[in-house]
């Protein structure tokens, strides 16, 4: 029943579709993680309204589809070209590609704030005030004490987060971006064959979040040897034969 | 001269308001049927992963991995082509032919529940072992069957424990309803994709949605404070 050479031929049709998924998720991970953390940075040091604001922000965000995101800046801003051409942005908001980025970055950088947010709240006061007394303050602090750990305890959520934003990708296509959803919802009303382009677009995915996976892992195991266990100094002499 | 921004959604005789407020009530027809199917299939694949069969236990982990592993989008993709065609064979035998679509909400149903199910089955699964083993072994001890300790002791403990994840979970399923608009279920986003395009105003309708979306979330964010407020009415706390 399963046609592979029929699936072959799909995996080379939508495997072109990969280095845009890949382009659109790094894009906004990148644009959307430094805005989270600038979001984190102004909430926290802002004072109260910063704080209001921020959290505005992210409820705003994290509490509707990016679906609707998505739309509300492709064919909304359309209503204002005129302005929009004023100030010279209209090249860029007619673009798919960029409207796509601008959502995703906006939409991660409301979930990576709180991510963040929780990261650097995680850092030891004991850490802190260790620095403080070796004399350091302010940027040195923060670049050499609180931003390493945080970056650390961030990690695994963050993982995540670039996970979930490798799928949100997918929603790009409807906004008529062909990565490689966009390729496969193409293919199947073309050959109107669901499951096996389905399995591919699927296997293309897995496969790309398990090298995602993997990579994170490896950099988590990197960033924390004061969790594993010590390496033992008298190996095999110290133990009994038989446990 | 443009419609004021609320006589374009307002009630009156140009107004979208009621045909929104229907759609809102679609979207979250389609978000509670989904979640319960995927609770109905996360307990399940939990039970699955937790249980003593390795066959069962590599059954579960691959359908967590796998489901939370692909775009949404895709699994919509496939239940509604692929219902379609599946449909349309059974249809093939009785002598109908052609294309036959199959239902919007059926479809948005089943891939909601599938989706979903595979997080909730790791919720659940995370609450089970983090339930405490000596209030398991002491119904054992008072001579509860497996049945009575699941109904009197297991179920209810996980439940408070699961509570925040399902909340989570709920939220994602809530958002992922929009994505059923593109199998033409007039929800929220596609009442609002409809009225864009007849009116030509596609920034107010799609801040609405926005607005009308936030408000499902604030409101079902109260409601499980409060359930989650509920059900550790028996804990003390320590902080």
């Amino acid at each position: 029943m399963i046609d592979f050479g029929f699936m072959w031929e799909a995996l080379k049709i939508l495997i072109a579709g990969l280095p845009l998924t890949l382009n659109l998720a790094a894009a906004s991970i990148l644009a959307g993680g430094l805005f989270g953390l600038l979001i984190t940075i102004f909430a926290q040091t802002g004072g109260r309204p910063a704080m209001v604001i921020a959290n505005g922000y992210v409820f705003v965000f994290r509490g509707s589809p990016l679906l609707v995101q998505i739309f509300l800046i492709y064919y909304g801003l359309g209503q204002f070209r005129a302005e929009l051409q004023s100030i010279g942005l209209w090249q860029f908001v007619r673009e798919p590609y960029w409207c796509a980025v601008l959502a995703l970055s906006l939409n991660t950088a409301a979930y990576s704030s709180e991510i963040f947010r929780g990261a650097f709240q995680s850092v030891a006061a004991q850490q802190v005030e260790a620095a403080r007394a070796s004399g350091m303050s302010g940027p040195l602090l923060f670049r050499r004490i609180i931003f390493p750990i945080a970056l650390r305890n961030a990690l695994p959520a963050y993982g995540n987060e670039i996970i979930l934003m490798i799928k949100a990708t997918a929603l790009a296509s409807i906004i008529t971006l062909m990565e490689v959803t966009g390729l496969a919802s193409k293919l199947i009303a073309e050959t109107f064959r669901a499951v096996e382009v389905f399995v591919v677009a699927g296997g293309i995915y897995l496969a790309l979040n398990f090298v995602l996976t993997s990579i994170l892992s490896w950099v988590e195991h990197r960033l924390t040897p004061h969790l594993r266990p010590r390496p033992d100094p008298l190996p095999a002499k110290d133990k009994p034969l038989h446990v | 001269m443009q419609e004021s921004y609320f006589a374009l959604i307002g009630f009156g005789a140009d107004g979208w308001g009621r045909a929104l407020l229907i759609a809102t009530g679609m979207t979250c027809a389609v978000a509670v049927a989904g979640f319960l199917l995927g609770s109905a299939i996360g307990s399940l694949i939990a039970w699955a992963k937790l249980s003593g069969s390795f066959v069962l236990r590599r059954i579960g982990t691959a359908y967590t991995t796998v489901l939370r592993g692909i775009p949404d989008l895709l699994v919509i993709y496939l239940f509604y082509f692929g219902g379609s065609a599946a449909l349309g064979t059974v249809a093939g035998f009785f002598g109908a032919d052609g294309f036959i679509g199959m239902p919007a909400f059926v479809t948005g149903v089943l891939a909601i529940g599938i989706v979903s199910g595979a997080y909730q089955a790791e919720v659940l699964r995370g609450a089970f072992l983090a339930t405490p083993r000596g209030e398991i072994e002491a119904a054992k001890a008072v001579g509860m069957r497996n049945w009575t300790a699941f109904r009197r002791i297991i179920a209810p403990l996980v439940l408070r424990l699961a509570l925040p994840g399902i909340g989570n979970t709920w939220q994602l399923v809530l958002k992922e309803t929009a994505l059923i608009s593109v199998t033409g279920l007039v929800e929220l986003l596609r009442q609002s994709q409809i009225a864009a395009g007849s009116t030509r105003r596609p920034f107010e309708f799609y801040l609405t949605a926005i607005l009308l979306y936030l408000a499902i979330t604030w409101i079902s964010t109260l409601l499980f404070r409060r359930a989650e407020a509920r059900t550790m009415l028996g804990v003390r706390r320590s902080i």
